[in-house]
């Protein structure tokens, strides 16, 4: 008991002191864990000795990121991936798995051995991948799209992997200890039973999955939210998401894939988001316990004595994979700087590879010694991911951005405007602002950088310049030095503080007007020195409040002014509030205070409550 | 028979005691427009086109209201000056009005006898309504004498049960005849008009 929770705790404390430090300058948490693993492991300060055994138990955090994964993708979008997942994803490991094979053999290994390698080299790293990409916020984007779908279909494939992996076996091909090298601890219940009817049962098992999830489990959470017991239902969640990953170790499916499944099942049901919040936490602390299991497991040993050889394969092995999956990025059209963020977020051995190599290891596949140095190689190029994101991030991607603005398809204003007005952003908001002002006859330079975006305004008969408002040069030609007003409407926060900033400094005489997303962003843009700024959101939401009290039998007159003293009041607490941000503690009683005087403003109206001073008109006077 | 249409104006009814009542006599008689306007318009934008067009299906309009400051409420003084337009109710082929009456139902706060020459509020309700009177005169329209409700902040409910009542009688009676050149030059009040 003692010596477990020490062990949780050293866990904990080298998470905790590295990923922030990590994260601050700039590295990414993965890296942050994966450095506090190398740490406490045991070729550097020894507190962990048992890295494997971590894994497999924290594994189980890759487990419930497919379940969060699945569901947020209902079964008609995961429809529409097909094609990706197919092909994007069936490509990948056919030519990753046919190079290194190649490669393999033709360094002397015998073809099953060469063979068994490519496979388990094909595979990247879940993991990494998505947390990676989201923290990038780029699991929307089309490179974290294609990436899931490469990552899916390896999921997949990992089953068929380990059905053949014993049939390469080599060594010693007569001494079977097992009828079926399994993945996992559990042997699967159904190995010994002849293919189809192993294919029934499978069948079987997901269509369990299937149902259970469609028509047991909306009465099942009912029941259970009923109860009000909050860690009910964090209880019944993981108990489900566990019940299917020991479902699916029962047929010999990947629990991942399982949970992926259930997930997508999932989707549609009125507790998804409930079921994310609950889970979320468990699979951000496993995840990071599999990161830091991965960092322990590195073997300092094998690297001091076989440097060399270890950083060719490494080498090797990203950048055979990079160079696929680029060129595939650039195959199925990934747009942009998204090839590389693809490219070099998947271009690394993975945590399946990893127990595809101890099952190797148990079915006497493959020899200790390359087990060894394979184990060696993922982890390493697990490690080096982080940081050829880092370089991707830095080097790559902001060469990217410039090739772009000066690219033959970027419209840039080639001469000189001058209308009095700049709109910076041409989306849903500022389409709005432009066109009351076209309404008004006022000529509007329009600026946006969404190239797509702006092909389809062109189509509507707009000029729309491309271009990045934040640098000075450009909005000189947009006539910035002549405008009157520059309209900052687009929607990147930190993109509008940028362009006040700038505009502040290089254009003083321009009045700024600013949307904000929420009132720390207009703060910030006070900050910065923009002139007017509308909450995006505000007067919208006050429109829809004053309809509804309307709607319950409130005079229309009335109801309108109250939106109104309500609107001056919170702006007015939005200004007041916005001296104490830096003393949390102020900010939120000041909050509150401002709550309830709103209350009392909006109960004592002046304009309704006038029943005594009429009496004046009366000549008879009162008592 | 006249078609009655009452523009109302009320900022406050969920307040009010008194042409809340009225209102709902009004709204007890069959053909009559009630068009409660703070209601239609909280921003105070004005659909003009909409409200010449309800003018012209109608033969007498009423502005139903609380006094307020010797005048209307300001939306309804908003309304004369957007819909009342130059060449719609005056001017150059203003005549869109023409031949149509114009009348004022009114609440107030001071007493009957206040509204004289001797009294707290110095004038009598017809003069302090000439603006509206002359407003008409320029549109080609009669003018009424006001139907007033005088004294409200003491008026107990089963008084103002009684001259609901009795504004529901004239409403009907406005319906089938208006009073004559006579009747409306001699009357004070529209509260007077004497029964056939
Ligand atoms: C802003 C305001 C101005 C008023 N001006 C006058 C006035 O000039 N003369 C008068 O007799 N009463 C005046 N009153 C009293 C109202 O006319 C009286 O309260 C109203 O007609 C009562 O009707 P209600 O119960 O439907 O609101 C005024 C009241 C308010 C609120």
């Amino acid at each position: 008991m003692e010596s477990s929770l020490l062990q949780a705790f050293i866990f904990l404390a080298a998470g905790v002191i590295a990923v922030p430090i990590a994260s601050r300058l700039g590295l990414g948490s993965v890296l942050g864990y994966l450095i506090a693993g190398a740490l406490i492991g045991p070729s550097v300060l020894g507190f962990l000795n048992d890295a494997e055994s971590l894994m497999h138990f924290s594994e189980f955090g890759v487990v419930m990121m497919l379940f969060l994964i699945g569901l947020e993708l209902k079964p008609s979008l995961l429809w529409r991936m097909r094609m990706p997942i197919l092909g994007l994803g069936g490509l990948q490991m056919a030519l990753t798995t046919g190079v290194i094979t190649g490669i393999a053999y033709f360094f002397g290994q015998p073809w099953q051995t060469a063979l068994a390698i490519g496979l388990i080299l094909a595979l990247s790293s879940t993991a990494l991948a998505l947390q990676i990409l989201g923290e990038k916020k780029l699991m929307n984007a089309a490179s974290g799209k294609s990436s899931f779908a490469v990552l899916l279909f390896q999921d997949i494939a990992v089953i068929p992997i380990i059905a053949i992996l014993p049939l390469l076996a080599v060594i010693n091909p007569n001494d079977h200890t097992g009828p079926h090298a399994e993945s996992h601890e559990s042997a699967s219940l159904i190995a010994h039973l002849p293919g189809f009817q192993q294919a029934l049962i499978i069948i079987f098992a997901v269509s369990i999955l299937v149902l259970v999830g469609r028509f047991l489990s909306r009465p099942l959470f009912r029941y259970i939210t009923e109860s009000k017991l909050r860690e009910l239902f964090t209880a019944t969640a993981l108990m489900m998401v566990m019940g299917i990953a020991l479902l699916m170790d029962m047929v010999g499916l990947s629990p991942a894939l399982g949970a992926f499944i259930a997930g997508v099942v999932l989707a549609d049901s009125e507790y998804r988001h409930e079921l994310e919040a609950n889970i979320d936490p468990f699979k951000a602390l496993l995840l990071g316990l599999f990161f830091i299991s991965v960092g322990a497991s590195i073997d300092f040993d094998l690297i001091s004595t076989e440097p060399l050889l270890l950083g060719q394969i490494v080498f090797g092995l990203i950048t055979i994979k990079f160079f696929i999956l680029l060129g595939l990025a650039k195959l199925f059209k990934i747009p942009g700087g998204g090839k590389y963020w693809f490219s070099f977020a998947l271009a690394q051995g993975g945590e399946f590879g990893f127990v595809l190599l101890s099952s190797s290891l148990e079915g006497r596949i493959l020899p200790k010694e390359t087990i060894d140095i394979l184990t060696a190689t993922i982890a390493i190029s697990m490690v080096m991911t982080p940081l050829l994101i880092l370089l991707n991030e830095k080097l790559i991607i902001p060469r990217f951005k410039e090739a772009k603005v000066t690219g033959p398809e970027a419209d840039e204003i080639m001469e000189e405007q001058d209308s009095p007005v700049i709109i910076a952003g041409f989306g849903r908001y500022g389409q709005i602002v432009g066109r009351l002002l076209f309404a008004n006859d006022i000529p509007v330079t329009i600026l946006d950088h969404n190239a797509a975006h702006i092909e389809r305004l062109r189509s509507f008969g707009y000029t729309v310049f491309y271009g990045d408002t934040a640098r000075s040069d450009l909005l000189h030609t947009a006539g910035a030095d002549k405008a009157k007003i520059l309209i900052v409407t687009v929607d990147d926060r930190e993109k509008a503080i940028e362009i006040v900033k700038m505009a502040k400094h290089s254009f003083p005489h321009l009045e700024i007007h600013a949307r904000a997303y929420d009132a720390l962003h207009y703060h910030a843009l006070k900050a910065a020195g923009a002139d007017y700024i509308e909450r995006e959101l505000f007067l919208s939401s006050l429109k829809m409040g004053e309809k509804s009290l309307k709607a319950l039998g409130m005079r229309a007159f009335h109801a309108r002014r109250q939106a109104l003293q309500f609107a001056e009041h919170d702006q007015r607490t939005t200004d007041r509030l916005g001296k104490h941000l830096n003393d949390n503690k102020r900010y939120i009683s000041e909050a509150r205070q401002a709550q309830e005087e709103v209350l009392k403003i909006l109960r004592r109206d002046k304009w309704t409550n006038r029943t005594t001073e009429d009496h004046a008109w009366d000549s008879t006077g009162h008592k | 028979m006249n078609r009655i249409l009452i523009l109302f104006a009320h900022p406050a009814l969920e307040k009010s005691r008194v042409q809340r009542r009225l209102l709902k006599a009004a709204e007890a008689i069959e053909d009559i427009t009630i068009h409660d306007l703070y209601e239609t318009y909280p921003d105070f934008m004005i659909d003009v086109p909409a409200e010449q067009s309800l003018l012209l299906e109608h033969d007498l309009i009423l502005f139903q209201h609380p006094l307020y400051w010797y005048s209307c409420p300001s939306l309804l003084k908003e309304w004369q000056d957007l819909v009342l337009e130059y060449g719609f109710a005056y001017g150059r082929e203003g005549d869109a009005l023409k031949g149509k009456t114009l009348g004022s139902i009114i609440s107030s706060g001071g007493s009957r006898m206040s509204y004289s020459n001797e009294g707290r509020n110095h004038y009598s309700m017809k003069q302090l309504l000439q603006p509206f009177d002359q407003t008409a005169r320029l549109c080609g329209m009669d003018y009424l004498p006001p139907f007033a409700v005088h004294r409200t902040h003491d008026m107990h409910e089963s008084v103002i049960d009684e001259h609901s009542e009795h504004y529901r009688q004239i409403l009907w009676r406005l319906q089938r005849g208006l009073p004559s050149k006579e009747e409306t030059n001699s009357l004070e009040y529209l509260n007077d008009w004497a029964a056939e």
